[in-house]
C-alpha cells in the first residue's frame, strides 16, 4: 500500500482526504465518526462571531440534480454558516482535536470584513489547538448578501486586506477559501497570495437553482413558494474546479501557492485528477452527504492501489498534468486522429450515427446490416461518437502518423506547428528572413 | 452399443459427449469487467447495509460493490478476503437468495437483487487470475496449531492462524484437502478444478502443511495433536450418513447422495458414470438437489426428489428447487419410504404419504410406488468418529463462544460443531473466529 501520508503547508494528516467544511463538519458527534471512518482532516463549519446564533430555513436546504438511476450527480444549498453557538463550537473543536492529534484540523472562519471582528474571532479560536484556519470568501447566499462570504471573495483588494489582518493577528497558517462566482479565478489568488496566505482552496459552490417547480413555478429549493439561488457543489461541478484549480496552479504569479483541491471528489480517480492538477490535498463534501462518512475508505484503497500501479509517491503526482495544461494557441494544429469502430465490439445501437449525421459533420455511414463505418474524407476527429457510445473502447481516435495523407484536406501530416504561427492568423509570428 | 435415456438399468454414456461437456460447464459464467460495472452500478451503498447483516461473514458488501464499480476489483478482493477468505468459492456455491441478495433493498423493491454473489466472484477471480496473494503473514510466533480437516472451516481457520505468524499442520482424511469444497458441491457450481485452484491460492500465505490421508482416530489421535500442537482446532464435518430406516435398503443400487456427488465431482470424464433411467431421491435439502440435477444431467430420463415433509420446510431453497424443476426434476412432497423393492437390486420403492400432526410426522395409510432402478439417499449427514473426551450438544460438539469444545486447548467450528446451519460460509466464519480466539489465547500466555 501506497503511504498516503499528506503535509499542506506544515499540516499533517495521515490521508491527503480532508472533510470541506459544510454541514458534515458542523458539530464534534460527526467530526468524531468522519474521523473514525478514516478521515485525514476536517475543516469545521464556518464559524461566524460572536451574538446571536445565525438562523437557518425550516424547509427544504438541498436541492438536487440525478444521472441514472438516481445517482445524485449536483447537490445544491442555501444553509448558512454554523448555526450553533460559538462557545459550544469552539468547545467541541479542542475536545476533537485533543483526541485526534494526527489528524487535521482545520477552522473555517466568516465575520464581518473589519479589523475588530477578526481580530477577535482569531483570539477567540486560539487555545482550541486547531491546525489553521480557512477564510470563507466563497458561499454565495445568504452571507453574502450581508457582506460576507462571496462578496468579499469577489473583491480582491478585501481578500488581500482581510488575509493581511488573519496574518497579523494569528501565527495559524491561512488558507484563504474562494468562490468560482467570478470571471477570472486567478485575480482574487493572486490576492489571497499578496496577503500572505498559505494556501488557497477552491472551488467553494457555484451559484445555482437546481429546477423549477412546474407545479408552484418556484425555483428549488423551494420555501413556501418561494425560492432563492443557493450553492451548487457535488460531481457536477468537477469540470469547473479543476479548470479553476489548474489555471492558479500553472500561472507564473501563483504557480507553487499551496492549493487544496474542492469540487465534485467523489472517487479516487476524482482525488487522483485533482492532485495531478496541483492540488496538494483534497476536500469533499457532497460524497460524504451522499453516502455517509464510509465513502473514504474507498478513496483511499483506489488512491493506494492506483500510485502502486504507477510505482509514485504522493508527492510525485501533485502537479503532474500542469505542464501540460497549456492555452488553446499552443495545440498541435498538425495533429490529425480519425475515428474508428471496433465492429466486433459494436452492438448496432447506431447513436454514433445519429450524433454524426444530425449535429456533426456527416462523417459515419449506414451500411446494410446495420453496420457503421467512419468516412475518413469527412471526419474532423471531434469525438462525438466516442462521448455518445455506450459501448466502452469501441469507437477510438486513431493517430495519423507523420506523411500519411489525411483525406479530409488532402494534405499531408506535418510536424508540430500551432496558431502562433499558423498563416491564417494575422498576428502570426514571422519567421526569421 | 451406445446407451440412451431410455436403456433400462445403471449404465453410463447415455447422452453424446458434446452434452457432458454442455450439461457440466459454468452454471453461471463469470462477469466480464462491463457486466460487473453495469451489476456494481445497481448498488445504492445501503447505510448499515442489511446484505452485510445477512452475510454470515460479515463481508462489506457494499464498499466491495463500490471499489468494482470505480475499477478497483482488486481492492473489493481485499475487503471479501478480510472477511471471508473463501469468498471465491463463496461467491459461486452461497444460497444468496437466501442471505446477501433475499434483503438487498432492490430485491424487496423490485424483485431484482444486485447479484451480489457473482460481483463477488467477478472481485476474487480478478485477483486469483493473476495470482496475487494480497495478504503477508505476520513474523512467526513459534507457536503451533494442528487443524484437523481440510474443508471450509479448517482451511478458513488455517489461512487466519498462519497470517498472525503460527505453523498450522491441517490434517485431512481424504486424498485431496478442500473437504465439502472438494467432494460435496455440484461440479457445475465449481468446475475448472476451482476449489483446489482456490487452496493453492489460499496457501500462498506460508506456513501451512497440509497432510492429507490422516484420518482422526486411525492416524492420528487427539492427545497426540494436543501434546505436539499448541492448540488444536476440529472442522471434521459430518462423516456419517442417515440410515432411510425402510426396509431393503440394503439392496444394490441403493446408495448415500454424498458418496455419488463425491464420485462425480472427482470423474474426469463424466460421460463413464453409470447412471440410472429411473432415479429417485430422498430428501429435502441442497444434497438432494445437487444429486437429482447431476442425475438429470447425466442422462437419467425420470429423476424424482421424494420429501416426508411439506415443500415449505425443505431446506434447498426455492432458488435451488426451481433450477432442479428446470432441469425436468420431478419434486414430491409429504412422502415417506416404506419398502425398496427388487431382487438383488433396487426395481422399485414404495412410499406412504405423511400427516404432520402435533405429536409430529404420522404415516397415513394411503401409499404409491415408484419405478427406480437407482436410490440416493439424501437424508443427512451426522457426526461420526469423534474423539470420546469431547462434550456433545445434541448430535454435535458443544462449543462456547467463538468454537471453544469441553477441552481446554481444542477449537472446533464448521458442521460439526453445534449451533451453525451447514453453510459453507457460515463453516468459513467460524473457522476464521476461532482462529481469532485461539490466537488470542495463544498470545495471552506468551
Amino acid at each position: 500500500m501506497a503511504d498516503l501520508t499528506s503535509n499542506f503547508i506544515g499540516i499533517k494528516s495521515p490521508n491527503p482526504f480532508w472533510l470541506a467544511s459544510a454541514p458534515p463538519t458542523d458539530k464534534e458527534y460527526n467530526v468524531r465518526r468522519a474521523f473514525e471512518a478514516g478521515w485525514g482532516g476536517v475543516v469545521w463549519k464556518t464559524l461566524g462571531s460572536e451574538g446571536p446564533p445565525i438562523v437557518n430555513v425550516s424547509g427544504p436546504r438541498y436541492g438536487a440534480i440525478w444521472g441514472s438511476d438516481r445517482r445524485l450527480m449536483g447537490l445544491n444549498n442555501i444553509e448558512l454558516i454554523t448555526d450553533r453557538p460559538l462557545e459550544v463550537n469552539l468547545r467541541e473543536i479542542k475536545s476533537v482535536k485533543r483526541d485526534y492529534p494526527d489528524r487535521a484540523l482545520v477552522i473555517s472562519l466568516m465575520v464581518p470584513c473589519d479589523e475588530e471582528s477578526w481580530k477577535d474571532i482569531l483570539k477567540r479560536i486560539e487555545d482550541t489547538e486547531a491546525d489553521g484556519v480557512e477564510l470563507n470568501f466563497g458561499c454565495p447566499h445568504g452571507m453574502a448578501e450581508r457582506g460576507m462570504g462571496s462578496a468579499v471573495g469577489q473583491v480582491p483588494e478585501y481578500i488581500e486586506m482581510v488575509t493581511r489582518w488573519v496574518k497579523q493577528y494569528s501565527r495559524m497558517p491561512c488558507i484563504v477559501k474562494l468562490t468560482p462566482n467570478v470571471t477570472s479565478i486567478l485575480p482574487p489568488a493572486m490576492a489571497a497570495k499578496r496577503g500572505g496566505a498559505d494556501a488557497v482552496s477552491l472551488i467553494n459552490t457555484v451559484k445555482s437553482i437546481t429546477n423549477v417547480d412546474l407545479d408552484s413555478f418556484s425555483p428549488f429549493p423551494m420555501i413556501d413558494g418561494k425560492g432563492s439561488h443557493g450553492g451548487y457543489c457535488g460531481p457536477a461541478v468537477k469540470p469547473i474546479a479543476l479548470n479553476m484549480v489548474g489555471e492558479i496552479a500553472r500561472h507564473h504569479e501563483t504557480h507553487g501557492l499551496p492549493i487544496s483541491g474542492i469540487g465534485g471528489v467523489t472517487t479516487w480517480r476524482d482525488a487522483a485528477e485533482f492532485l495531478a492538477m496541483g492540488s496538494g490535498n483534497v476536500q469533499v463534501c457532497t460524497a460524504a452527504m451522499t453516502y455517509g462518512f464510509k465513502v473514504v475508505q474507498e478513496m483511499i484503497s483506489g488512491l493506494s492501489q492506483y500510485l502502486d500501479s504507477k510505482d509514485m509517491a504522493l508527492d510525485d503526482l501533485i502537479g503532474r498534468a500542469v505542464p501540460n495544461f497549456v492555452e488553446w494557441q499552443d495545440l498541435n494544429l498538425n495533429y490529425v486522429t480519425k475515428a474508428r469502430i471496433d465492429q466486433d465490439a459494436c452492438i448496432k445501437c447506431g447513436r454514433c450515427y445519429a450524433a454524426c449525421e444530425d449535429t456533426s459533420h456527416q462523417a459515419i455511414a449506414m451500411k446494410p446490416g446495420r453496420v457503421f463505418e467512419v468516412k475518413d474524407d469527412e471526419c474532423v476527429a471531434c469525438n462525438l461518437c466516442v462521448n455518445v457510445c455506450p459501448v466502452e473502447n469501441c469507437i477510438t481516435m486513431e493517430k495519423l502518423p507523420l506523411g500519411a495523407l489525411d483525406e479530409r484536406t488532402g494534405r499531408k501530416v506535418e510536424p508540430y506547428a500551432n496558431w502562433t504561427t499558423h498563416p491564417n492568423n494575422p498576428m502570426a509570428v514571422k519567421a526569421a528572413e | 452399443m451406445t446407451n440412451s435415456q431410455l436403456t433400462p438399468g445403471v449404465v453410463p454414456g447415455r447422452l453424446p459427449a458434446a452434452a457432458y461437456r454442455d450439461h457440466f460447464a459454468d452454471k453461471e459464467p463469470a462477469f466480464d469487467r462491463h457486466e460487473a460495472q453495469v451489476a456494481a452500478d445497481r448498488c445504492y451503498f445501503c447505510h448499515d447495509a442489511p446484505c452485510m447483516t445477512a452475510c454470515p461473514t460479515s463481508i462489506d458488501i457494499p464498499l466491495f460493490i463500490r471499489q468494482i464499480s470505480t475499477g478497483t476489483p482488486e481492492a473489493a478482493a481485499v475487503t471479501i478476503w478480510s472477511q471471508n477468505i473463501l469468498g471465491g468459492m463463496c461467491g459461486r456455491v452461497c444460497p444468496t437468495e437466501q442471505l446477501c441478495e433475499e434483503v438487498c433493498v432492490r430485491e424487496v423493491a423490485e424483485g431484482k437483487p444486485v447479484e451480489i454473489g457473482r460481483l463477488q466472484r467477478y472481485a476474487t477471480d480478478s485477483v486469483m487470475a493473476k495470482g496475487v496473494h494480497p495478504f503477508a503473514r505476520a513474523a512467526r510466533t513459534g507457536k503451533t496449531v494442528a487443524v484437523v480437516g481440510a474443508g471450509p472451516a479448517g482451511l478458513s481457520a488455517a489461512h487466519r492462524l498462519a497470517m498472525h505468524g503460527h505453523d498450522v499442520t491441517i490434517y485431512d482424511a481424504r486424498r485431496k484437502a478442500g473437504g465439502l469444497n472438494e467432494y460435496g458441491i455440484a461440479a457445475y457450481k465449481a468446475p475448472n478444478d476451482f476449489a483446489q485452484a482456490e487452496i493453492d491460492w489460499l496457501m500462498k500465505i506460508g506456513g501451512i502443511t497440509v497432510k492429507t490421508g490422516k484420518s482422526l482416530g486411525r492416524d492420528i489421535s487427539l492427545d497426540e495433536l494436543r501434546k505436539a500442537h499448541d492448540a488444536v482446532f476440529l472442522g471434521i464435518g459430518l462423516a456419517g450418513v442417515n440410515a432411510l430406516r425402510a426396509e431393503g435398503e440394503e439392496k444394490a443400487m441403493v446408495r448415500d447422495a454424498v458418496d455419488f456427488i463425491a464420485e462425480l465431482r472427482q470423474a474426469a470424464d463424466k460421460s463413464v458414470l453409470p447412471i440410472g433411467r429411473d432415479v429417485v431421491v430422498i430428501g429435502g435439502g441442497m444434497t438432494a438437489v445437487d444429486a437429482a440435477v447431476q442425475s438429470k444431467l447425466l442422462g437419467a430420463e425420470n429423476v424424482t426428489i421424494v420429501y416426508r415433509r411439506t415443500q415449505d420446510k425443505m431446506s434447498a431453497s426455492d432458488y435451488e428447487q426451481n433450477h432442479a424443476a428446470s432441469k425436468g426434476v420431478r419434486i414430491i412432497t409429504g412422502a415417506a419410504p416404506l419398502r425398496v423393492h427388487g431382487d438383488g437390486a433396487v426395481r422399485e420403492i414404495e412410499f406412504a404419504y405423511t400427516i404432520e400432526g402435533p405429536d409430529g410426522l404420522a404415516l397415513s395409510s394411503e401409499t404409491f410406488v415408484l419405478k427406480a432402478d437407482q436410490v440416493f439417499k439424501a437424508i443427512g449427514q451426522s457426526l461420526e468418529g469423534q474423539p470420546d473426551a469431547l462434550k456433545l450438544e445434541g448430535r454435535k460438539i458443544a462449543v462456547t463462544g467463538a468454537g471453544r469444545t469441553s477441552l481446554p486447548g481444542v477449537w472446533a467450528g464448521g458442521d460439526c460443531a453445534a449451533g451453525g446451519n451447514d453453510l459453507t460460509v457460515t463453516a468459513v466464519a467460524e473457522g476464521r473466529d476461532a482462529a481469532e480466539d485461539i490466537h488470542a489465547s495463544l498470545m495471552a500466555k506468551a
